[in-house]
């Protein structure tokens, strides 16, 4: 169990709803994954669109957060946290406020003046940030509840690119540290959580896998894989080996025919 | 009449129109559950649509949420 904004969560994974085929497969992949949260975009009211996504989340005990998908300055995904406020009765928000179309890398400055004014405003933010410790620093210093910085660019599934950043990130953080972005399968979101990571968010290595509900599983898995032995204590990297067998006792056999 | 710019759309609304009216023509749920609404850029609270008018030329964005997020 760890603790965002002092609210406990059982799940280290936190689902991204992007991608999914339908309402229905996102819904089986959401129990799979055993999350207890998902992210969800705001967007115009579309009159011909079928099924609600935040019932069929709530159907499967799932609690949303809104996200600013979609921003490109501070002030669109201010105005986009507080519609989703009103909407959505939270003040939890995954903040993104991405610099271009073509990475979907956050725009730092942008970001950290976002972070700012909804922190005043007395919202919870998790802000999906650059993997760079100093503004990871800087958001930290900014009072958001955690910061989320990305392994690779969203959508990619280049696994961690940077381990070094996500390293140094983990070590000075006081606020719990959420890989978000570039997750490809389970090894990479295993890999994050003995990097020392709290929880992975992640959508697109789930919903865009050939089977969803099953990678959920194998996600799920993961997380907690990757958390335990991160506990365990691993054993140290060496250059030659190192006999598990006993040295002792060895019989004498022919060597040679 | 009043006309708006509904969700990028131009749209006709009656004289001395609200933004409850304008919710209603997006096409949001009855009640406006889980809605939101942005009148030239600036927030209003569910509590007030019925008692905000809307002006010619303003500009009203609709939303609710929908799939998304990394």
């Amino acid at each position: 169990m760890f603790e965002i904004a002092g609210r406990p969560l059982e799940s280290r994974l936190i689902l991204g709803t992007g991608g999914f085929r339908n309402l229905q497969v996102m819904a089986e992949a959401a129990r799979e994954s055993g999350a207890e949260l998902a992210t969800v975009a705001m967007r115009r009211v579309d009159p011909s669109a079928r099924g609600s996504i935040i019932e069929v989340l709530e159907g499967a005990g799932v609690e949303v957060l809104p996200n600013t998908a979609g921003c490109f300055t501070a002030r669109e995904a201010v105005t986009t946290a507080r519609l989703a406020r009103e909407a959505l009765e939270t003040d939890w928000v995954k903040l993104e406020v991405i610099g271009d179309d073509r990475t979907l890398l956050p725009d730092p400055a942008e970001l950290l003046v976002a972070a700012e004014e909804l922190v005043a405003d007395g919202f919870t933010v998790l802000p999906y940030t650059n993997d760079d410790p100093i503004l990871a620093r800087r958001l930290e210093d900014a009072g958001c509840a955690a910061v989320m910085p990305l392994g690779s660019p969203i959508g990619s599934g280049m696994g961690i690119n940077n381990p070094y950043n996500l390293r140094l990130i983990v070590e000075q953080a006081r606020v719990p540290v959420i890989l978000d972005a570039g997750v490809g399968t389970a090894s990479d979101a295993a890999l994050a959580m003995e990097a020392g990571c709290d929880a992975v968010l992640l959508a697109s290595a789930i919903s865009r896998a050939a089977d969803p509900p099953a990678m959920a599983r194998a996600m799920r898995k993961a997380v907690e894989a990757g958390y335990e032995a991160r506990e365990a204590g691993r054993i140290p990297r060496r250059l030659y080996a190192r006999a598990s067998s006993p040295e002792q006792g060895v019989a004498e056999l022919p060597s040679s025919p | 009449m009043t006309v708006v710019v509904l969700n990028g759309e131009r749209r006709e609304l009656p004289a001395e129109a609200t933004v409850a009216m304008a919710v209603d023509l997006a096409g949001a749920p009855e009640g406006g559950r889980g809605v939101a609404v942005a009148l030239d850029g600036e927030v209003v609270p569910h509590g007030e649509w019925a008692t905000t008018e809307v002006r010619d030329g303003q500009q009203l964005e609709v939303l609710h949420a929908v799939q998304g997020g990394a």
